[in-house]
């Protein structure tokens, strides 16, 4: 793999960039793989990067029926942070925020993590004693986060009004090495680096079955013909439960539509991530300048990655009263994405009743901020076919012994 | 230079002058100008610069494809960055300043980048500023942060006024050029109930500019008859300044109508945000012109052929005195025609195709214009404004054959149909190789519920170029969309236009053919966001194949104008760098709205007070003006405390505690829920519903029950009373009872159909008061009525009747731990009865309570608190209340789910109360910090802190916890963790703190 620097640029710039190599190879599937992943999100891409990278599997196959990166991970507002209430969850998201840190480094692409703060307003008496609640926890997991006064907040963020008049701002849960990141960024680095390490991306290529033999998966079926593996991971957000189908089983798991607008682009006014669960919105400002926006699911399940207009109208109307300055911007762009809900709302990376068949799914509406440790919690589960700390917790098994992750607990909202 | 022509201009009232300004400097136009209009006629072509290179940049639109002319508008609270100048109407005392570029506009430091662009191709970003790691969020973002972005943020308060509308047509027409009113007409002509929206301010489109002759007369003539007889048909909604911003599932529209823009401040809401039910929908959206890709098209003076086109016939405003034609069909002709036909001069007109005849071409050459066929233009001159272009061959690499003088070039690169409402939920395209660009494919249109297309399409919109075949597929849209909304389609024939015989277009992607790389560094794709036809064929290069990762890497078609001007053009170049075929690369997702429309607008009149309806009990005027300090509680908003004069919230909350507790207080309790369950099965469906036995009550007892989901997880609480054989009362908590109202409505309409039993929420019916203290009974027999006595009303019972002449249903029951009556009165009574009680109980102490008081008095016995104690995650059991589980039932929601194992396991935190050592109160949501870290890495815990507060009863810290094997660890000593690390000591105790033995409420 070439490079990318500075320099690279001013060589490529004196010949009009005409020798830049492709960030990623587009080779024809190979009959058998090791590893095969279903999926070129950033979970699928990130599993396979830290199966070369801490385990030293590299005959590995990333298949994606679309184009890579061209599921929920491009579709985000991007908020990164961790400060999750119960411990297994405040682990895993820990662990990614911390390899966002380095991402950019460790993967010679720019993915633009911008550490700015996280904050999530309490406009509610309970929300108050949740936040808190999250704060103590989060002291002793080793997650750096502070409930802050709505003056501190009104000096992170002056766009806001706190004072109401429906909901006054009474504080915050402040996380300030959350932040955000380019998304698609994260897909394209990590695949450049799967792709340097000799795995096989394979784009526009649907998986159409999983065989197995004797309870054993030995591979799948798809668009461009089957191949075989010894080992399958599936990592396809909102279509899980199809591929669990495809398997002969069930996951608890719904498919809805959540989503998000951005606003036209404005010069800088916003230097921090702001989440409002008691009205139900959440901004931050791109690097490009617009207004990026997130609100509700909605309430029916579907597939169609489009959404009800009601839930825009929601969002909208409690970033209006948050910030008033948004009453007067216009809004540039909506859209939706299709997130997979499980129960309690939380992840799970497991094992399957296919032996050798190993999910990632049900990150729903927050799993970008997921990515890296997700990867890693995952490839460590495939490479050893056991779960390892980080994913002890996130086994299936928990929805039959009623051990749920329960997030909801302390906001209402988890992106 | 541009200028004002004194003899056309269609659409300008010369005789109404408006003044405005343009950075500070003054400025003049006509009524019926455009904001760009209006600065073209006062010669200011340069109006802003671009996103990336802070390019200079001039309008190239006259509509809201513009993605260059966007300019800051108004001041204070009427401030709006980003308005688009080509679809602002000019008004009186209108400002505008330029954006995005400091210190001015004519000189921008920023155009720095323009200087080292070559070292800032398509995603750079992506491949350095790495280095050192911190350097990207304190050096490198923030510069990129500052140079991106486009217009200012708006500071102050919006002071204007938006709404919302609602309507429910059989058949919506989208866009009101000829094809719109035919369609419209047709419908309407077959009984359909019709609206039609367009987006500017008059009717007909581009058919007046273009000269069309329709049934023999004049476009506007035609024009002005079909509106007239619309606006005659009471059938039919006609709506100007109105665009369609969004087609979603189910045949239903956003409508977007501007209705103040131009009258700032005279009352009228700015905006208006329709949404419309509509069985059928056309899209007679008309189309935009493309822009050709040649080296410094992006230079100001560069236009749309049909934008110089409109801005001589429209408004009478000339762009240059001399304008080069440069083009690929024969439409481009129309421009030269109508420039020379107004007095002013065209050099020439470049046309790339190698043969060029028909009747349009002749006319230019008849009236003497410089037709060069086969030719392309190489290179234009100039920097902040068009000085000249050299001229070159199309199938060459460039090599300049002649020089032409000129201050203005009309780009004609064919029309691409508005396809964007067809698209938004889910209509197809397809590719027409002829006219090189993509249309409906009215087989794959957005479907409806029944699976039949919702959505039709119409006029150029449909690709439908000529006037006559837009005319007709006018009138049959209309007249499909009526029959499919249930109406018999009208025989009336759709009106002719006078055909003009066109020549094919050539498609022409890049200028000239075998251009090389550095003359393709200098073509613009995209002006707004600055990328060019390098930058797309880079992006193929490094293997951004897909077009989605074309436009991501690149940002193409990404600014303002959504790609309007760039996606055709950049997707042609993206499939030829790719050998594959335009229809293969497909195009990116189009995604409402059409145009960028103001939030305010989707907000409403939802905003400040009412930004959420704000429930009131009847009490709360009394409330609000006796000292409340309010807490949002669902859409309520109840008392936290009153306080009095000087006092401070905690001090107030302090004397209300004293107060109830040795003498009388008074708690607005309306807010709870009631919820009526009646009918034969109630008995059986309230059994589910609760873990408790709830068949069994009898008539004038009360129960304590609790609600589980089916996770076995508590979901909620509360007294439910039996009001006869097959009518029950429950009660629920304040923020639960819409949800509770809905939960039992969900079982009974999913799952329990076939029961009979009917469930309403008359919450709001009653207004409740909670008498509470060692004189509540005294003030009741004060106020005189029933007998409220412990022998007739005994301790969770219930009795109807008359208190003080008020119609009453006093529950005893008591949260408090309290002498205790809960009274019902109608609705309409709650205020008298509020008021007689607190008169009343003046001899008495009477003082009224808020929340915080009422939950550290249920704090200090004890009771657990939905929210606090319970978070979603906790079963009965947690909480030490098997005791409210009925063993004998077969089946009650969440029975099932507290068998599993884990809810099962004889390690879950229990509930115990809490005394900290030190007599201080333990931090709100602490945990119990055990020895040791868990594997990864987290310092193991075992418990946590669920309510904790100063009790005023006993002097000191109280709090409840629920804590592993805590019931079996009284007495024993914990360590809490601060936040700060530091740890608090706390005892295991009962969690009953006061009265254990309920001596108080049961007298
Ligand atoms: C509007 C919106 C806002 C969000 N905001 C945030 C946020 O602010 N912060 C945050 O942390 N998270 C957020 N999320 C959630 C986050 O985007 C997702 O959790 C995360 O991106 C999921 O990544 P993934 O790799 O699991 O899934 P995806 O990126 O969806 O990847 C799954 C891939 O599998 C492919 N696939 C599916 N079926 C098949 C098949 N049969 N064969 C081959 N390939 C297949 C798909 O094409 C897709 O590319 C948001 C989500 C949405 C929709």
């Amino acid at each position: 793999m070439r490079r990318y620097s500075a320099f690279a640029i001013a060589r490529e710039a004196a010949r009009y960039h005409q020798g830049w190599e492709r960030a990623w190879a587009a080779p024809e599937p190979k009959k058998k793989y090791d590893v095969i992943i279903v999926g070129a999100g950033g979970h699928g891409l990130a599993t396979a990067f830290y199966l070369g990278k801490n385990f030293g599997i590299t005959n590995v196959a990333i298949i994606e029926k679309g184009w890579l990166g061209g599921g929920n991970t491009g579709r985000n507002t991007t908020i990164i942070r961790s400060n999750y209430l119960q411990d297994p969850s405040a682990a895993i998201y820990e662990k990614a925020r911390s390899l966002y840190e380095t991402m950019s480094q460790d993967l010679n692409y720019n993915v633009m993590f911008s550490p700015r703060g996280v904050m999530m307003l309490a406009q509610t008496e309970s929300e108050i004693r949740g936040y808190q609640r999250t704060a103590h926890a989060n002291a002793y997991q080793g997650v750096s986060t502070e409930f802050i006064s709505p003056q501190r907040v009104k000096e992170l963020c002056p766009i806001m009004n706190i004072d109401g008049p429906r909901y006054p701002v009474l504080g915050a849960l402040w996380q300030p090495r959350g932040g955000t990141a380019r998304h698609d960024a994260v897909a394209w680095g990590y695949a450049r680096a799967c792709s340097d390490m000799g795995m096989d991306i394979i784009q526009k290529c649907e998986v159409t079955g999983v065989r197995s033999e004797g309870g054993k998966v030995v591979g799948v079926d798809t668009s461009k013909g089957a191949i075989d593996c010894n080992k399958l991971a599936v990592v396809v957000a909102g279509h899980s439960s199809d591929l669990a189908q495809m398997a002969g089983f069930r996951l608890p798991m719904e498919s809805v539509a959540l989503q998000a607008l951005v606003s036209e682009p404005i010069k800088p006014c916003m230097d921090v991530v702001v989440m409002a669960n008691t009205v139900h919105g959440y901004m931050s400002q791109s690097d490009k300048g617009e207004m990026v926006i997130g609100g509700g699911t909605d309430a029916f399940n579907n597939y169609t990655q489009r959404g009800s207009f009601h839930h825009i109208e929601e969002t909208v109307r409690a970033l209006v009263e948050t910030f008033p300055m948004v009453s007067r911007l216009k809004m540039l762009r909506q859209w939706g994405g299709i997130v997979d809900v499980t129960g309690d709302r939380s992840p799970i990376i497991t094992k399957t009743p296919v032996q050798n068949m190993f999910i990632n799914a049900g990150w729903g509406t927050g799993g970008f901020k997921a990515i890296p440790g997700s990867g890693w919690a995952m490839a460590e589960l495939v490479a050893k076919g056991e779960p390892g700390p980080l994913s002890a917790e996130f086994g299936m098994n928990r929805f039959i012994e009623g051990r749920f992750i329960d997030e909801s607990v302390a906001a209402g909202v988890a992106h | 230079m541009s200028t004002r022509l004194s003899n056309t201009g269609r659409l300008v009232n010369r005789s109404a002058v408006k003044n405005f300004t343009f950075n500070g400097k003054k400025m003049q136009g006509y009524e019926g100008d455009t904001l760009a209009s209006a600065l073209l006629a006062n010669d200011q072509m340069l109006v802003g610069r671009s996103f990336k290179y802070h390019r200079p940049r001039g309008i190239v639109a006259s509509g809201g494809e513009e993605p260059n002319a966007l300019v800051n508008m108004g001041e204070g609270a009427r401030f709006e960055p980003n308005q688009r100048t080509t679809t602002t109407e000019l008004f009186d005392g209108l400002t505008c300043t330029s954006q995005n570029h400091w210190p001015s506009l004519e000189f921008d430091v920023g155009v720095a980048n323009n200087y080292v662009a070559r070292f800032l191709p398509a995603g750079f970003y992506y491949k350095t500023f790495m280095a050192p790691r911190a350097a990207w969020k304190h050096v490198f973002e923030p510069i990129i942060r500052q140079s991106a972005g486009l217009g200012k943020a708006p500071k102050e308060m919006d002071v204007d006024r938006y709404e919302h509308f609602y309507a429910f047509e059989d058949v919506v027409v989208v866009g009101g050029g000829i094809a719109g009113l035919q369609a419209a007409k047709a419908a309407a002509d077959s009984g359909a109930q019709v609206m039609l929206m367009e987006q500017t301010t008059d009717w007909g489109g581009r058919a007046p500019v273009d000269g069309a002759v329709i049934d023999g007369k004049p476009a506007d003539q035609w024009i002005d008859e079909t509106v007239a007889a619309l606006e005659a048909m009471e059938n039919v909604t006609l709506r100007t300044r109105m665009m369609g911003a969004g087609v979603y599932d189910h045949g239903y529209i956003t409508g977007y109508e501007r209705v103040a823009d131009h009258t700032p401040g005279d009352g009228r809401p700015r905006h208006r945000l329709w949404r419309i039910r509509a069985k059928q929908i056309v899209t007679a959206t008309g189309a935009i012109e493309r822009p050709l890709s040649f080296a410094g098209n992006d230079i100001p003076g560069v236009m749309l052929a049909s934008a110089v086109r409109d801005y001589v016939v429209n408004y009478g405003v000339s762009i240059g005195e001399k304008t080069v034609v440069v083009t690929n069909n024969d439409d481009g002709y129309r421009t030269a025609i109508a420039l020379v036909e107004a007095g002013l001069q065209v050099p020439m007109v470049v046309d790339a195709r190698s043969e060029v005849e028909g009747e349009l071409p002749n006319k230019a050459r008849d009236l003497g214009i410089r037709v060069e066929a086969g030719k392309a233009i190489g290179k234009v001159k100039g920097g902040k404004r068009v000085t000249g272009v050299g001229i070159c061959l199309q199938n060459g690499e460039g090599g300049a054959l002649e020089e032409v003088k000129c201050d203005a070039v009309a780009m004609a690169g064919g029309w691409s149909p508005v396809v964007h409402l067809w698209s938004h939920c889910g209509g197809k395209l397809i590719w027409d190789e002829t006219q090189a660009h993509f249309r409906p494919d009215a087989n794959r249109a957005p479907t409806g519920a029944n699976g039949e297309a919702f959505v039709l399409t119409a006029g150029i919109a449909n690709g439908d170029m000529g006037t006559t075949e837009a005319l007709a597929s006018g009138d049959a849209a209309g007249k499909a969309a009526a029959k499919a909304a249930g109406h018999k389609a009208s025989r009336k024939a759709a009106p002719k236009a006078d055909v003009v015989a066109e020549n094919a277009m050539a498609p022409v992607w890049i200028m000239p053919q075998n251009a090389g790389p550095d003359l393709r560094m200098k073509m613009w794709l995209d002006y707004q966001n600055d990328v060019k036809v390098s930058d797309v064929q880079l992006a193929a290069r490094e293997g951004y194949e897909s077009v989605e990762h074309t436009k991501r890497y690149t940002t193409l078609g990404m600014a303002t104008d959504q790609g309007k001007l760039s996606n055709i053009n950049g997707l042609a170049i993206l499939a030829d760098s790719l050998n594959a075929e335009i229809p293969q690369v497909g195009t990116t997702t189009f995604r409402p709205p059409y145009t960028p429309i103001s939030m305010a607008s989707i907000a409403g009149e939802a905003r400040g007070e009412i930004f959420q309806p704000l429930r009131k009990t009847p009490m709360h005027d009394w409330i609000e003006n006796n000292g409340a300090h309010f807490e949002p509680v669902g859409h309520w908003r109840r008392p936290y405390a009153y306080l009095q004069d000087g006092e401070t919230v905690e001090e107030a909350v302090k004397r209300e505690v004293k107060n109830t507790r040795r003498k009388l207080g008074l708690l607005d309790a309306s807010t709870l829920g009631k919820i009526i369950v009646k009918g034969p099965d109630a008995g059986k469906f309230m059994d589910m519903m609760y873990t408790n036995m709830m068949s069994t009550l009898k008539v004038g007892k009360c129960r304590y029950g609790l609600m589980c989901n089916e996770n076995g997880f508590l979901s909620d609480d509360g007294v439910v009373a039996r009001m006869d054989e097959d009518t029950w009362l429950c009660h629920t908590t304040s923020g639960g009872a819409d949800r509770i109202h809905g939960w039992m409505e969900e079982w009974l309409q999913t799952e329990w159909w076939d029961w009979d039993v009917y469930v309403a929420n008359v919450t709001e019916q009653y207004a409740q008061v909670a008498v509470v203290g060692p004189n509540a009974r005294k003030v009741l027999e004060k106020l005189g009525g029933m007998d409220v006595t412990k022998g007739s009303l005994p301790f969770m019972e219930w009795a109807e009747g008359q208190i003080g002449g008020f119609d009453t249903r006093v529950f005893r029951i008591s949260f408090s731990g309290e002498l205790s009556y809960e009274i019902a009165v109608p609705a309409s009574q709650g205020r008298a009865f509020w008021d007689a009680l607190m008169e009343a109980g003046e001899e008495f102490g009477v003082q009224p309570y808020g929340t915080e008081c009422l939950h550290i008095m249920r704090a200090e016995k004890g009771f657990i608190m939905i929210g606090d104690e319970t978070d979603g995650t906790i079963i009965p059991q947690d909480l030490g209340l098997n005791w409210a589980i009925s063993k004998k039932k077969e089946d009650f929601l969440g029975k099932r789910a507290q068998e599993r194992t884990f809810m099962t396991n004889p390690d879950r935190w229990k509930l115990v109360g809490l005394e900290t050592l030190d007599g201080s109160v333990l931090p709100d949501g602490a945990y119990a910090i055990k020895e040791g870290d868990n594997d990864n890495g987290q310092r193991n815990m075992e418990g946590r802190v669920t309510s904790t507060y100063h009790s005023p009863t006993l002097g000191r810290g109280i709090a409840m916890g629920i804590i592993h094997n805590g019931p079996d660890r009284m007495g024993e000593v914990i360590e809490f963790g601060k936040v700060d690390g530091t740890m608090v000591k706390a005892k295991i105790v009962d969690q009953v703190f006061f009265d254990k033995n309920g001596e108080k409420q049961d007298v």
